[in-house]
């Protein structure tokens, strides 16, 4: 579509730019007036004093959640190292003595370097066994292998699911404890 | 022979302590200050805060500690040099650029006689040019020894830049040499505490506004600040000619653009705002000298105030709109107002 531009034709006082760059000058004075001593306008949040709050859907660092027994809900189904764009889960699995789950990850890895924090990985896993809402973020180092993130590290982060897990067996067994609600899962 | 030594010696002496109150007491205490200053000032109308970390103990000042921590920190940073096959050239160059902007306070008259000024020379301003003009060797030199295509892209501008501006300035300038009869900074000074009408003062910048204006838009030009910093340009060269520079010699070239905009605006006072005078105020008496050398350093702040306000206030222009400005607008401007002041006192003399 054709679109009408515009242009503006400024009089010679504006382009001679003269008069234009004191007004300028006086405005910017004028800012500085006002932020000297009051500090009206300024808006710099003094960060690691202050900081702005996260929105409740802020993606920060992965957490992995826990099952009552403060075990790791993982059951290293792979589904989100699959989902995830930036190839940056590493899951080992493992058989556990539990027949209804029979598997929970040995060795459970994220790269924070790698990860691009998109939430695909929350997703896709189907036990909400992990999540993104810690709300940390701004995660320093001084060594590249720190921000491996290992299973450990992101349990100590996590807390107890109130999604059921186990199938149909596990899910009656919990019936009427607290946290047994099924919600779809 | 004992008398010669002893006026020799006298002289050297005069010229250290004149050196060190004003050189080194002024304008490298102003600069220092600046590198704060400049900061703080842009955070504050830009609605920032500013630097305010560098603290010892719980005592911060607002800020002010970070003309201590920066040295410190420049000090001690790794001070890097590219692989680049004119390693000297590449060391030398800072140099190449602070000491001119030093070396030309020597002729400013920062107060009445030529007690108050390093060198009374005759030539002054002459000499300002062919010292200060020396300038675009550190840039270009630093540029082409850093073996970086940003940097010579950035020298290559600069040194177009400069070379440009020079000719303007020289011309704007001519107006006040016309109009004073003298080159000597000292004369023009004195010579601007006159009143005309018996309520004007007859300061350059009252006789000569266009020059003034020129003036300052190419003296900000020769020293590459905004508006006029294509050759560092961080959107498009990183940082142009000194993208190479780290820690010391990163330090010494930004602490001579601070010395050149304390330079343009003692050059600046001496020509246009009446140098050390104050209009109406004459006499020997050792408090008129206190006040007039007051004025001076007052004027002074004042011009260095302005400069940077107009580089926190305008935007970068594009370099074909630099090189144009500089040649099919200011130089026939200045030209053109050099023709007038000519007919105007050739109608004076005759009248
Ligand atoms: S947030 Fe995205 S990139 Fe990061 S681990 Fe999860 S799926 Fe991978
Ligand atoms: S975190 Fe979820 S999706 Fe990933 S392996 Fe464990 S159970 Fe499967």
């Amino acid at each position: 579509m054709a679109k009408v531009v515009n242009r503006m034709h400024p009089d010679f006082a504006t382009q001679s730019y003269v008069i234009e760059v004191f007004k300028g000058v006086a405005l910017t004075t004028r800012q500085f007036a006002r932020n000297l001593f009051a500090r009206k306008d300024v808006v710099t949040v003094q960060y690691p004093d202050d900081r702005r709050p996260y929105t409740p859907r802020f993606r920060g660092k992965h957490r992995l959640m826990l099952r009552d027994d403060k075990s790791v809900r993982c059951v290293a189904c792979m589904l989100c190292a699959t989902a995830c764009p930036a190839n940056c889960i590493t899951i080992v699995a493992q058989e556990i003595d539990d027949p209804t789950i029979e598997k929970a990850p040995s060795r459970f890895e994220i790269d924070l370097l790698k990860c691009i924090y998109c939430g695909f990985c929350e997703e896709a896993c189907p036990c909400d066994a992990i999540r993104l809402d810690s709300g940390v973020h701004s995660i320093p180092s001084f060594t590249r292998r720190d921000q491996k993130a290992g299973v450990i590290n992101l349990m100590s982060l996590g807390s107890a699911s109130i999604a059921s897990q186990g199938g149909e067996h596990r899910a009656h067994s919990h019936e009427g404890t607290a946290h047994g609600q099924s919600s779809g899962h | 022979m004992h008398l010669v030594d002893n006026v020799l010696l006298n002289i050297v002496l005069m010229t250290l302590i004149k050196f060190a109150g004003f050189v080194l007491a002024f304008v490298m205490g102003v600069a220092t200050v600046l590198t704060w200053a400049e900061r703080k000032y842009s955070a504050l109308l830009q609605n920032r805060i500013g630097p305010n970390r560098a603290n010892i103990g719980s005592i911060r000042a607002g800020g002010l500690l970070h003309m201590l921590a920066d040295p410190i920190k420049m000090l001690t940073k790794e001070d890097f040099a590219p692989n680049t096959p004119n390693p000297v050239l590449f060391r030398i160059a800072p140099l190449l650029a602070f000491v001119p902007a030093l070396v030309v306070f020597a002729v400013i008259p920062f107060g009445p006689g030529e007690g108050f000024q390093i060198s009374n020379t005759s030539l002054g301003i002459l000499f300002i040019f062919a010292i200060s003009s020396l300038n675009v060797y550190g840039s270009v030199i630093g540029a082409w020894a850093s073996n970086n295509k940003w940097s010579l892209i950035g020298g290559l501008r600069i040194s177009a830049q400069m070379i440009s501006y020079e000719v303007a300035i020289g011309l704007s300038l001519c107006g006040i040499f016309m109009i004073y009869g003298s080159l000597d900074l000292q004369d023009i000074a004195a010579r601007q505490g006159e009143l005309i009408w018996g309520f004007l003062p007859a300061w350059g910048v009252v006789l000569q506004p266009v020059a003034f204006i020129l003036y300052l838009t190419c003296a900000i030009a020769e020293n590459k600040r905004a508006p006029f910093d294509v050759g560092e340009a961080e959107a498009e060269l990183t940082a142009g000619w000194w993208t190479e520079y780290s820690a010391m010699g990163f330090a010494v070239f930004a602490l001579s653009e601070f010395i050149e905009i304390i330079l343009i605006g003692c050059v600046g006072t001496t020509l246009f705002l009446g140098g050390w005078t104050i209009p109406g105020l004459h006499g020997d008496a050792w408090w008129i000298v206190v006040l007039e050398i007051g004025a001076f350093l007052f004027k002074t702040l004042f011009l260095v105030w302005l400069q940077m306000t107009i580089r926190w206030t305008l935007p970068r222009f594009r370099y074909d709109q630099i090189m144009r400005l500089g040649w099919r607008i200011m130089l026939p401007i200045a030209l053109l107002n050099l023709v007038v002041t000519g007919i105007v006192l050739t109608f004076i003399e005759r009248a």
